[in-house]
């Protein structure tokens, strides 16, 4: 089976992150409501939009990354400047994503063409300062001076004297696609389960795949081998007479754009930008994520992405109450033991368990977390010489 | 004028907090080729020994004062320090006022333990894997370690004052043929910018002037060959690394009375102290220096009302432009050798 | 429950269901909430959504151990604290119209976009009614928001921007904390008494827009009393070092400094200011004088003796004498071996007023509790007399103005209660400039259905 201009392997590939994604509400609801493990499920809406969205923040961001090694350390900046697009079209025209989405991938392109100019001049660590100097310009100006554009410390949002030229008498007061309504959901109660499908994840949902079509396209494309070669060796490359710097500055702007891209569904979910979307530790976060789950791979970046968003959000609000119904059936002694123990790594210390995982992955899945999946691939399919063509480019980045 | 010397001043003292912490950042860049993100940590653990050599003197033990109660109306508890009792309320006293700088004392060793720990048990193994993977497992550390402070310090800042002696302003003016009161400086930063510089200087002449700098200073050059020449560079590279952990505990030490430490004032300077190891150029250490004072005190000057009322906002981006300006003149660094961290 | 019950809420929209919908059976029966979260089972949900990591974490936790507390005492557990003061008496310690309560906690991390996430898990996933705590004005507006468009009750938290009850007030929120004005109208007879009228007031800002309504109210409560305001220099937030704004204050010709920084910031340009001299200095023939118009008790553990005889102000403190204060002190003493903070005093009694209102109006219900708490009158929780305007949700009570104590006897009463300023000299109208003038409005509740 060949679709779409992907090889038979891909296009399985590509099948089965779709079902994945579409089942997602599903699958990430594994335990009964009410029971006393519900609290790990993740498969309600804004978790669920967050997994779509930093995946393709992640997916955009390996673009450059994974097959250029250029390190970006300020691509939260496209992130912030794509929020900042939405909720401006919000309080300008109206609660439909359409225009603040194109916009915001515009600006983020423009944005990216011009730090990428600048930076792609230097490269290495070089580089990597360069583009945390303009995010962190951009974060420190957004939260002070710049207030009246982007409001500040508050995050920009919409205010009921706002202009909103195209909003009719009917329009959804909540951002939506053609009046499909993002915050709504349907829910479906299973026995003890309860599954919610909502509007937003089915649309970040649907657009994180195709963008993620898009991205094995370029893997997969002449410009991606150019950009592969880039990081195999430069020097070399630039002796063939040919001039990379285009191609990288491409690859930027791309990776931009997802950026850009992310922003503006964040916004879309939630018609809010704060300041701090562009700060350091936001770019540093989608760095870890690729890292995480295996830079220059295709899945990779998604599972980190996936990975981090799950325990910052699952682990942080696991509290005494908690700890105590899950250990009231031991001994005293040994219940306090353990909540004492646990007291390390969830509720207020969630950092530490993740910071924990960060190094036992890099530890021991040099190749990220795609590597651990191959590992027990390869064991159960011991004779099958190569694994199914999704991370047959699994190489450490650099 | 006087206002101008009073900025020169506070960005000598910022300089010499970036400076120190660059240092130990570009040494295990330059000699192990490592991106350490827990360095700002390193710092931060220094900070913490000042905390707890003052904690340490001032355990106590519960007395009763039945005279007072306290806020439930309970009979006070008050708490008499062991070493009040020990040595007399003076020398007890004596003691707590100067915990700062004795736990300068006791940083050295821990810190050098701290880095000995790390080095072997956890760097060591990354240097041949990429950046990356290097990033991703001290970035990890350096979590770990601010959560286990924030465990047991938790997440307020903690006064740890300089000793008394140090208390006050000296009329700096005076002595630069000013009136008296218009250039008046607190003792205790003209002290850290004193220890700022005998510690840069010694770092530097203990790599010139030692055999065991030179062969650490031929190995930042070219590391293949010294190894080659059937020199054991690892050991030395250790004792760089705890090197490099005493210099940012030192400065995480003496920093504590003019920034209250926080477990997250590691996480802080980190980026910080990247810009200026990148602007000083990777691999120099007197790039490295150079750019935190040139940064501390250009920070300095943008903060002055005069140049904030003409670009609004200025001192908040000052270090990014400058380091962008630089990085664009010059293509390495302020004195950054050509090939390392390029790639 | 039946084995295959749809529920559905909201428009069932084309594709959202298509991957999952194919195996199940499509019935479909319309059991709609009727208003977000609506609680069925025997317990009803609040969410505590404070700081727990990142610089305020030990505040969120003192918040999280008032809720914590207030929640017990709900449930007619220990010794019902300012249950027994609370001059309403809808609440019997059995619960909330018959439901026990229960609470679900989250993490700030004091950045709005993950407030945010965290107050949506809470109402997505866990069910809750009603979100309390925080510990920043950004994090509160960002929050309040969320909560007005979900369709469920916020309870404030620890926020002192102008905003929050100004410009972005919102029919779904309350905010039993103090602002920036009231800091200002509190805090200048004070100054005036100790200070007098001639003075040259120099201001250091934190960049960002609680450090601006501060300093806004701030400078025009001290010009009100006659005082030259000589600067106002913003700092950026997370300074860290503040010698090179603290520098210039000297000779610049003033004669009080005025520090609109909060938490970690105040803490360190309050040292530095000390170490630099300021408060032993002379300028103008007075003594030079350090004022912070906002304090916490964090702040003061943080900053150590150099708050000593520096003036401020407080929305509460432990040491009030009232029986409700007493009441909460002893319970929350008792449990956990240390004073409330003022901010684990609002999150404690935002609680309480929640369950109370809820009780009062009957019905969970966003817009019937909102209309339960707009007007409320009530006495018994610390301050005196109290009321929840209904034009802004803000509420007006008695505001301290506190003082570094000289001669503190344990590390709790570092502080001192200088003055209780009585309501009526911090109360303002609802269109105050200051607060989002005549454009500011609450906007229509929402409950969601």
């Amino acid at each position: 089976m060949k679709m779409l201009g992907l090889s038979r392997k891909d296009t399985t590939f590509l099948l089965i992150v779709i079902a994945l994604t579409l089942f997602t509400p599903i699958l990430l609801q594994p335990f009964p409501e009410g029971s006393g493990l519900a609290t790990f499920n993740a498969g309600y809406p804004d978790l669920m939009q967050r997994f779509a969205i930093f995946g393709i923040f992640a997916i955009g961001f390996n673009i450059l990354f994974g097959l250029t090694g250029y390190l970006s350390f300020g691509h939260a900046a496209f992130l912030g400047v794509g929020s900042y697009s939405v909720v401006w079209m919000y309080k300008l025209l109206g609660y439909s994503v359409v225009p603040g989405i194109l916009l915001a991938v515009v600006v983020s392109a423009v944005f990216a063409l011009v730090i990428g100019f600048i930076s792609l001049r230097r490269s290495g660590i070089y580089f990597s300062i360069l583009t945390l100097a303009f995010a962190q310009m951009s974060y420190n100006l957004a939260y002070s001076v710049l207030t009246p554009l982007t409001n500040g410390e508050t995050g920009l949002q919409v205010y009921t004297n706002d202009p909103q030229v195209l909003m009719g008498e009917n329009s959804p007061t909540s951002p939506h696609f053609f009046g499909i309504v993002m915050n709504e959901s349907s829910k479906l109660n299973v026995g003890g389960w309860e599954f919610t499908f909502n509007n937003g994840y089915y649309f970040t949902a649907i657009v994180a795949i195709l963008v993620f079509y898009l991205s094995m396209r370029i893997f997969r494309s002449p410009f991606g081998l150019m950009l592969r070669a880039i990081k195999t060796n430069q020097t070399r490359l630039n002796y063939t007479g040919l001039n990379s710097r285009p191609y990288t500055l491409a690859a930027f702007v791309i990776s931009g754009m997802y950026a850009g891209l992310a922003g503006a569904l964040m916004a879309s979910m939630d018609p809010l930008a704060g300041a701090e979307r562009m700060q350091w530790t936001a770019s540093g976060e989608v760095v870890l994520m690729t890292i995480l789950g295996g830079a220059g791979t295709l899945m990779g970046p998604i599972l980190g992405a996936g990975f981090i968003k799950y325990f910052e959000n699952i682990f942080s609000k696991i509290n005494d109450n908690m700890l105590h119904q899950w250990f009231a059936w031991m001994p005293d002694g040994i219940e306090n033991f353990l909540i004492g123990v646990s007291h390390f790594f969830v509720g207020k210390s969630w950092h530490l368990t993740l910071g924990l995982l960060f190094m036992l992955v890099v530890i021991f899945l040099p190749g990220g977390l795609v590597e651990g999946g191959q590992r027990i691939a390869r064991r159960f399919r011991s004779r099958k010489s190569k694994d199914d063509g999704s991370e047959a480019q699994t190489q450490p980045a650099e | 004028m006087d206002a101008i010397i009073l900025q020169i001043l506070n960005g000598l003292d910022k300089g010499s907090a970036y400076a120190l912490i660059a240092l130990g950042l570009t040494l295990i860049f330059g000699t192990l080729g490592v991106v350490n993100f827990a360095h700002g940590a390193l710092f931060m653990i220094g900070a913490f020994v000042a905390v707890t050599l003052q904690r340490v003197f001032s355990l106590s033990y519960d007395q009763v004062d039945p005279t007072k109660t306290d806020f439930l109306g309970n009979p006070l508890v008050v708490q008499i320090p062991y070493i009040e009792s020990w040595f007399g309320p003076e020398v007890g006293h004596w003691l707590m006022d100067w915990s700062v700088p004795l736990a300068i004392i006791a940083a050295i060793p821990v810190m050098l333990i701290v880095g000995f720990v790390m080095e072997r048990g956890l760097i060591k193994h990354f240097y041949k894997r990429p950046h990356a993977d290097q990033i991703l497992v001290t970035f990890g550390l350096a979590i770990v370690l601010q959560e286990l402070v924030k465990y047991f310090f938790g997440a307020n800042p903690i006064q740890t004052g300089a000793p008394d002696a140090f208390a006050g302003s000296m009329d700096f003016g005076v002595l630069l043929g000013f009136d008296p009161n218009v250039i008046i400086y607190p003792y205790w930063r003209l002290v850290y910018f004193g220890f700022a510089a005998l510690v840069l200087g010694g770092v530097f002449a203990f790599l010139q002037f030692t055999t065991f700098g030179m062969v650490v200073r031929a190995g930042m050059a070219d590391r293949e060959t010294v190894g080659l020449l059937g020199i054991n560079i690892d050991r030395r590279f250790t004792l760089m690394f705890g090197l490099a952990a005493a210099v940012a505990g030192m400065a995480g030490v003496m920093y504590t009375p003019i920034l209250a430490p926080n477990y997250h004032m590691g996480m802080d300077f980190l980026v910080l102290s990247f810009v200026v190891v990148v602007v000083g150029g990777m691999g120099s250490l007197p790039g490295a220096v150079a750019a935190g004072f040139l940064l501390g005190i250009l920070q300095s000057f943008a903060s002055m009302n005069e140049i904030k009322s003409l670009i609004p906002g200025i001192d908040q981006v000052i270090i990014y432009l400058v380091a962008i300006l630089i990085l664009l003149t010059r293509p390495r660094g302020l004195l950054g050798r050509a090939g390392v961290m390029e790639d | 429950m039946s084995k295959s019950n749809f529920t559905r809420r909201g428009l069932l929209k084309t594709g959202a269901v298509t991957g999952a919908g194919l195996a199940m059976p499509t019935i479909f029966t319309s059991g709609a909430m009727a208003f977000t979260n609506e609680p069925t089972g025997d317990t009803v949900t609040f969410g505590f959504n404070v700081p727990q990591t990142g610089p305020y974490a030990d505040e969120g936790l003192d918040e999280l151990r008032a809720q914590e507390l207030a929640i017990e005492h709900i449930n007619g557990m220990g010794d019902g604290g300012m249950l027994n003061t609370f001059s309403s008496k809808a609440l019997g310690g059995d619960g909330i119209m018959g439901k026990k309560a229960a609470f679900v906690t989250g993490d700030t991390q004091t950045k709005s976009d993950a407030a945010r996430a965290s107050a949506k898990s809470m109402i997505e996933k866990d069910g809750v009614v009603m979100i309390n705590g925080g510990s920043s004005s950004g994090v509160a507006v960002a929050v309040q928001g969320l909560c007005q468009e979900a369709g469920i009750i916020f309870m404030a938290g620890l926020t002192h921007s102008n905003d929050t009850t100004g410009k972005d007030r919102k029919a779904n929120g309350f905010r039993h904390f103090f602002n920036a004005y009231m800091s200002g109208a509190a805090l200048a007879p004070v100054l005036k008494n100790a200070y007098g009228t001639d003075r040259r007031a120099y201001h250091l800002t934190a960049d960002y827009t609680w450090g601006w309504t501060q300093q806004e109210s701030i400078q025009s409560a001290t010009e009100a009393l006659g005082w030259e305001t000589v600067n106002n220099v913003m700092t950026p937030v997370g300074a860290g070092d503040f010698s090179s704004y603290i520098t210039p204050v000297l000779n610049s010709g003033a004669d009080v400094l005025i520090l609109n920084h909060y938490g970690g910031d105040m803490i360190n340009s309050l040292t530095q200011a000390v170490q630099f001299g300021l408060r032993d200095a002379q300028a103008n023939g007075k003594n030079f004088e350090i004022v912070v118009p906002l304090y916490s008790e964090l702040m003061a553990a943080g900053a150590g003796e150099n708050i000593k005889g520096v003036y401020g102000s407080m929305n509460w403190n432990w040491q009030l004498t009232d029986p409700g204060t007493q009441a909460f002190v002893k319970s929350f003493g008792e449990k956990y071996g240390r004073p409330p903070s003022n901010s684990a005093h609002t999150c404690y009694v935002q609680t309480l007023l929640y369950a109370d209102a809820v009780t009062r109006a009957g019905s969970f219900n966003p817009c019937a509790v909102a209309e339960a708490l707009e007007g409320f009158e009530f006495d018994g929780m610390g301050n005196g007399p109290v009321l929840y305007r209904a034009e802004d949700h803000q509420c007006f009570k008695d505001v301290l103005v506190m003082k570094g104590a000289d001669n503190p006897t344990t590390e709790y009463d570092t502080l001192e209660i200088v003055e209780q300023t009585p309501v009526s000299q911090v109360t303002y109208e609802p269109n105050h400039p200051m607060f989002g003038g005549d454009e500011a409005s609450l906007g229509e509740c929402n409950d969601g259905a």
